[in-house]
């Protein structure tokens, strides 16, 4: 009778277990997915997609209005800039730079700040209070300054913006992870593998780090619109990829001069970095919610 | 506490010593000034005159020590844009960026605070949606783009506000608004966050209990207790004013330090952007600390942490 009633609620657990699941899945955010995959679909496949290039003028298709408004045709659904470029061929190429620069960013700063993060919380003490205390004057410092000073100095280009976000990038990874390692650290199943003779190293990379990987998702996704965005602003502010490469916020800077008369010019990329900023923003808070609810703070 | 201050005023200075280092390897990374200065075709003499002239002819570490010195006594050199002392640059433009952070500061506690303790309260009705919405957007729109999409809006097409410069109090409402809002947005999601536990505590079922009206409640015991964790960020918020005031006073053509560093950029104007960030970086860091010791001061458990 026991055994019976035992597996009769465990079978309504199991079937809860299976319906909360399901809501999970229904409650999954379809359309941010949609537009992050439309988004790296057009930025993967933009060389096939579009017959245009991204730097060669046109004069005479100059500030053509996008296909619904008058004066728009199909031979540039999106408009052309001050150049006569395809608007739309420049923000898909634009993309790729938005895209590759998150992903370099997070896997850098992301990668540093992780590894920074299970040393600080496993061995504690000085170096701990040290690194710490670095990592929270990183994050109270308006590091786009940084980032200028660096890009200004040592060049605008790709590498430079990368390892100047990536440098600022680290210590929120630090600090989370950390307090991931602080609870862990704790636990029987580490008490365990050192009795059975693991070493430091071990513990850190195949006991610890495992045991983050749900967190560092979590962060990794809900960062990248971040990254964007700051990227965007160090091109608009010309200290980011340099022009002709199309990236989206000198997209939006070149079209200042021109907001009277062409809006499409600097509305266009904004909008394409505002969908996909809040695109990831919105998949991480699920992606938060399903896999670490208590992260929400952060 | 005596002995948490020291430690604190230790840090800082440490903090603002190795960025001062940073900025004077970056300096001298940024390629040889004499070559940068000089016509190419000047001869090895000028070179080495000028080199002395400009004490590049020294090792490091002295080099190092007279640009510490000279920062200390506000002596940063000269602009290369406006050939003038950097100080007499920055200066006029303190004023003004101090102003917009002021006018951005009321903005975001106008939007920021209410909605917050609202999108608490009222948890999961239409004012918590409406909550969340602003506070999504006001974190992904990019404030420069934003700025501009205003510009659009209220000058070109309603010709209702001025697109730039300095005036009246309509001059402050499109940058204020722009450089408040993102803000406003992290401070709206921590309160409700911190309200929310609060309104969960034992004392507030007791309050409930006595029969205090609801507003007090709220605002007296709820929302007190809910703004020490979203203070503790006021270094982040700074540094977040920091970063919005230089794309919004770019957009706006604020004259302002913000616009001096996009100037000095486009310039490439070395002298001006090192000094900026050595002295805003000054700044902020003086803010954190003073921060920290009040909270310290506030809240003992931080003290032996």
């Amino acid at each position: 009778m026991a055994t019976l009633s035992t597996t009769a609620a465990g079978g309504q657990a199991l079937l809860g277990r299976s319906w909360l699941a399901l809501r999970r899945v229904r409650r999954a955010p379809v359309i941010p997915l949609a537009i992050i995959l439309f988004m790296v679909f057009t930025a993967v496949f933009a060389p096939l997609l579009s017959p245009y290039s991204t730097t060669t003028p046109s004069l005479a298709d100059r500030l053509t209005p996008p296909v619904w408004q008058e004066g728009g045709s199909w031979a540039h659904p999106l408009g052309t800039d001050a150049l006569g470029r395809d608007l739309g061929t420049r923000l898909m190429y634009g993309g790729r730079i938005s895209l590759l620069v998150a992903g370099f960013t997070l896997l850098i700063g992301g990668g540093l700040g992780t590894a920074i993060g299970l040393v600080s919380g496993f061995f504690g003490g000085r170096l701990d209070a040290a690194l710490m205390r670095s990592a929270d004057s990183t994050l109270a410092f308006p590091i786009i300054l940084f980032a200028i000073l660096l890009v200004v100095t040592i060049g605008p280009n790709m590498a430079n913006v990368v390892i100047a976000i990536a440098l600022v990038l680290w210590a929120r990874y630090a600090r989370v992870i950390r307090g991931e390692v602080l609870a862990l650290r704790e636990r029987d199943f580490i008490a365990r593998a050192r009795v059975s003779g693991c070493s430091n190293l071990r513990i850190l990379v195949f006991h610890l780090f495992p045991n983050t990987v749900n967190t560092l998702l979590v962060l990794l996704t809900l960062q990248v619109g971040w990254v964007i965005i700051v990227e965007a602003s160090l091109s608009f502010l010309g200290a980011g990829i340099p022009p002709p490469t199309p990236a989206w916020g000198s997209m939006v800077s070149g079209g200042r001069e021109y907001v009277d008369t062409a809006w499409w010019v600097s509305a266009l990329p904004g909008i394409a970095i505002m969908l996909t900023v809040i695109a990831f923003n919105l998949f991480g808070d699920w992606l938060r919610d399903t896999l670490d609810p208590k992260l929400r703070q952060v | 506490m005596q002995r948490y201050i020291v430690m604190r005023v230790g840090q800082s200075v440490i903090a603002l010593l190795i960025l001062s280092m940073i900025i004077f390897a970056l300096g001298r990374v940024s390629g040889d000034p004499v070559i940068i200065l000089l016509p190419p075709d000047a001869t090895k003499e000028a070179e080495d005159l000028l080199r002395a002239s400009l004490r590049l002819d020294q090792p490091w570490p002295i080099q190092y020590w007279e640009f510490i010195s000279n920062a200390a006594q506000f002596d940063f050199g000269n602009s290369i844009k406006a050939k003038r002392p950097v100080l007499e640059v920055i200066g006029p433009k303190v004023a003004n960026s101090v102003r917009l952070g002021l006018a951005a500061m009321v903005v975001t506690l106008v939007i920021g605070v209410p909605l917050g303790v609202l999108a608490a309260v009222k948890r999961d009705t239409f004012f918590d949606g409406g909550a969340k919405l602003i506070a999504v957007l006001g974190q992904s729109l990019p404030q420069f783009w934003l700025g501009i999409m205003l510009i659009q809006l209220f000058t070109v097409q309603f010709d209702l506000l001025p697109a730039s410069g300095t005036g009246g109090i309509t001059h402050y409402l499109m940058p204020a608004f722009t450089l408040g809002w993102f803000v406003a947005a992290a401070i709206m999601r921590l309160l409700r966050s911190s309200m929310l536990e609060a309104l969960d505590g034992e004392y507030i079922k007791m309050a409930r209990i006595k029969g205090l009206p609801e507003w007090k409640i709220v605002w007296k015991h709820t929302f007190k207790n809910a703004l020490i964790p979203v203070l503790t960020f006021g270094g982040t918020y700074l540094a977040a004013f920091v970063t919005g005031a230089i794309l919004v006073e770019t957009v706006f053509a604020w004259p302002g330090l913000g616009r001096l560093v996009y100037d000095s950029i486009i310039w490439r104007d070395f002298p001006v952007l090192q000094s900026l960030v050595l002295m805003i970086a000054a700044v902020v860091i003086s803010v954190n600390l003073v921060v920290d010791i009040l909270y310290a001061y506030i809240d003992p458990r931080i003290r032996y942490n």
